[in-house]
């Protein structure tokens, strides 16, 4: 670690009253006023606001297998700019990250980028098959020290499975987080279905496919006791049943994707398989529910889904595209905007969506902790004033497909700090 | 006009009217001629590309261009993948650089065409996208009504069969609607896309319910592998409660017409002695087609040449 010192003047923790930071061996050593350090090197912050460092529950970062779409470097960089300190990768890689040598592989890739700590997310099931279950002690005994365990971009369809996954994991406080999607109920599914599916011809994929799930799972935690996690609800419904589980004492926790905070089916009228994502673009009535969810605590993080794919990949007709869109470089805006700007959320309230719970699901010590004196210096510094519009081009992501091209977002991260050390400043990655 | 014909929807009544006209004053040009051709579209180049095999419909297109004298193209993509060979993109580019004035589009993928109009200059006419649309069949079918009944304001549609899989139902409840139609879609509930409700249409699930009130019916073909899927238990019961028959037939007003766009599972939505009666245009549609395509191809590349 950097032994330098940063002092940060007149920044505004959670928006609030303007103050100096002095970051020192890691954390924070001194918040006041008019501070002094001779030795620090000086950011002046004026008009920033310092967030705790953010974490994402849910990115992929391509690799092993698809370094052409993402390496953990790009995505690190990625996730740095973005504002984020840590990020949990999934497991669907090539080689599917099933084993402990895969995850202790992609752990290590991470702390040699050396940008954001990544967390290894391990398969549910051997190859994300959803027949047999991965060996998820090793992974949690591994270096990784993997706490979430998740089939992600396929359901544990089976509820046999899923129960047992659910109880295996308690006996190192795992964690099974969930991709929501009865199979039989998606089979060729190509966006939300309703109105504009049934206009454009494209085969629906209903709310109900996520939510029937959601809502076995549910019951299937509270018979058996365990910690289960949802990944991107994009629902009503499935906002619905969460809030009705966390109300009967289920330990259950949720998170939704800015794409589903922000933008609706209507994006698909154009067939760009930009706006192709698994679970779909919902509608308007859906993205109402979901911010209101975030905002009331019935949806506890939000998580990217940061899903980087080749051009060929986009650059083709909708059906044979790939699901899934860049979230790591764009979150933070779409959050203002979504929530910050609309009054649902103030600053501290997004501090705790974007990295203290996220933090405390995927049990990542030292990650969403409050700007406290003693705390790791583990800080996003955001201009909340700019507004900028996006350019696929500037992105650090290896790919490029991100829905919100052109389109102008509010807030913009101006500098990221690791455990004291800047992984961004000025709005650059520092590696 | 717009420059693309992707949906039905791309046109408005003045629009589709002025199409239907055109039609009716090429085929008024042609009749009696011994050589069906026209100087029009001299010079320009249309390139029919089909990446699904559709024999009847690439052929009408073809013959509609060379009657207008255009170069014709036909660029099969041959396989079902497309994205094991050449990208749609280069394909869009590579006749880009070829000059073609237009390119007639098939696709098993809804939106195909779509993205296809977003990389090359000529125009994009849509002669099928997956379970989206198909205007030039709506088209055909508008003209083959007008022709048989004077009018299209005011007359009673009703569409029989897999609607939620099919583009040909999609183009006509879109195109009627703008022409003034009222249409009627009957389907078991199964076959309806969620969202109908929404669309300018009655919704009945009772045949025999709907006939005596119907100037037009016009049956879809109905896949037999639905049944695989169960959308519906089996091809006799499919028949029983959704084919047209002769009893059925009978229950029509005395003018109405029957129709389908082809090729028939004759036994299954269509009995055959109801496909071979008088009242059917199914032949007509048919010749009409080509008629109306002329028609597209004109209006769309303006006749002269560049
Ligand atoms: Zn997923």
């Amino acid at each position: 670690m950097s032994s330098s010192a940063w002092l940060i003047r007149g920044v505004r923790p959670y928006g609030e009253d303007a103050v100096d930071l002095l970051l020192r061996d890691g954390a924070i050593a001194e918040i006041g006023t008019r501070l002094q350090a001779d030795d620090a090197e000086v950011l002046d912050a004026g008009g920033l606001i310092a967030l705790p460092g953010l974490v994402d529950l849910h990115t992929h970062l391509r690799e092993p297998g698809r370094e052409d779409a993402e390496t953990v470097q790009t995505g690190s960089r990625a996730a740095a700019l973005g504002g984020y300190t840590a990020v949990h990768a999934m497991a669907n890689t090539d080689p599917v990250a099933d084993t402990a040598g895969v995850v202790e592989q992609v752990w290590r890739l991470g702390r040699e980028a050396g940008l954001v700590d990544v967390a290894p997310v391990g398969a549910v099931t051997v190859g994300l098959a959803g027949a047999h279950l991965a060996e998820l002690g090793a992974m949690a005994d591994s270096p990784a020290r993997v706490r979430v365990f998740s089939d992600d971009g396929f359901c544990v369809a089976d509820p046999a499975l899923m129960r047992r996954a659910l109880e295996y994991v308690k006996a190192f406080d795992g964690v099974i987080a969930q991709h929501a999607e009865e199979p039989r109920l998606t089979q060729g599914a190509q966006m939300h279905e309703g109105e504009l599916s049934a206009r454009l011809g494209l085969a629906g994929w209903p709310s109900v496919a996520e939510e029937a799930i959601i809502a076995r799972d549910v019951l299937l935690a509270a018979h058996v006791g365990s910690r289960l996690h949802v990944c991107h609800v994009s629902t009503r419904g499935s906002v619905d049943i969460v809030g009705r589980a966390k109300a009967d004492g289920v330990a259950v926790t949720c998170e939704v994707t800015p794409h589903h905070l922000l933008l609706t089916d209507e994006c698909v009228t154009g067939y760009d398989p930009l706006f192709k994502v698994n679970p779909p673009l919902r509608t308007a009535e859906d993205v109402e529910a979901l911010r209101t969810g975030l905002a009331n605590g019935t949806i506890d993080a939000i998580a990217t889904d940061h899903a980087p794919h080749a051009m060929e990949d986009k650059e083709c007709e909708w059906a044979m595209a790939r699901p899934g869109m860049l979230g790591l470089e764009q979150a933070l805006s779409v959050a203002v905007e979504a929530m910050i700007e609309t009054g649902l959320l103030d600053w501290r309230e997004l501090a705790d969506r974007m990295s203290v719970r996220p933090a405390r699901i995927g049990q990542l010590d030292g990650h969403g902790q409050p700007i406290e004196v003693g705390r790791p210096a583990n800080l996003v510094l955001l201009d909340p004033d700019v507004r900028r519009v996006v350019n696929g081009a500037d992105l650090a992501s290896r790919a490029r497909n991100t829905p919100y091209a052109q389109r102008e977002l509010p807030a913009r991260v101006v500098a990221t700090f690791l455990r004291g050390r800047p992984t961004v400043l000025d709005a650059k990655a520092q590696l | 006009m717009k420059r693309h014909l992707l949906s039905a929807a791309d046109l408005d009544l003045g629009d589709a009217t002025l199409i239907l006209d055109t039609t009716t004053q090429i085929d008024a040009a042609l009749a009696g001629r011994e050589v069906k051709k026209l100087p029009t579209l001299r010079g320009r180049t249309v390139v029919n590309l089909f990446f699904e095999d559709s024999t009847r419909t690439r052929i009408s297109f073809e013959l509609a261009a060379k009657r207008l004298s255009a170069d014709v193209i036909n660029f099969a993509a041959k396989g079902s993948s497309v994205s094991k060979g050449e990208s749609l993109k280069d394909t869009a580019l590579t006749l880009e650089a070829m000059g073609a004035d237009a390119i007639v589009c098939r696709h098993s993928a809804s939106g195909a065409p779509h993205r296809l109009a977003e990389w090359v200059q000529g125009s994009v006419i849509n002669a099928g996208d997956g379970t989206h649309e198909h205007p030039t069949q709506a088209l055909l079918d508008a003209y083959t009504i007008r022709r048989r009944l004077g009018r299209l304001d005011g007359v009673r549609v009703t569409i029989v069969g897999d609607v939620l899989h099919s583009r040909v139902a999609r183009s006509n409840v879109v195109l009627l609607d703008t022409l003034g139609a009222q249409v009627t879609l009957v389907a078991p509930p199964t076959l309806l896309p969620v969202g109908v409700g929404s669309w300018p249409v009655e919704v009945s699930y009772d045949l025999d319910a709907v006939l005596a009130k119907a100037d037009v019916v016009m049956m879809l073909r109905v896949q037999q592998e639905r049944m695989n899927a169960s959308y519906f238990p089996s091809v006799r019961e499919y028949s029983r409660r959704y084919g047209l028959d002769a009893r059925r037939m009978a229950l029509l007003p005395e003018d109405a017409i029957v129709m389908h766009p082809g090729p028939m599972n004759r036994g299954m939505e269509i009995a055959a002695e109801v496909a071979d009666s008088v009242r059917s245009t199914i032949v007509e549609q048919v010749s009409n087609g080509l008629s109306v395509r002329m028609a597209v191809l004109y209006l769309l590349l303006g006749g002269d040449s560049k």
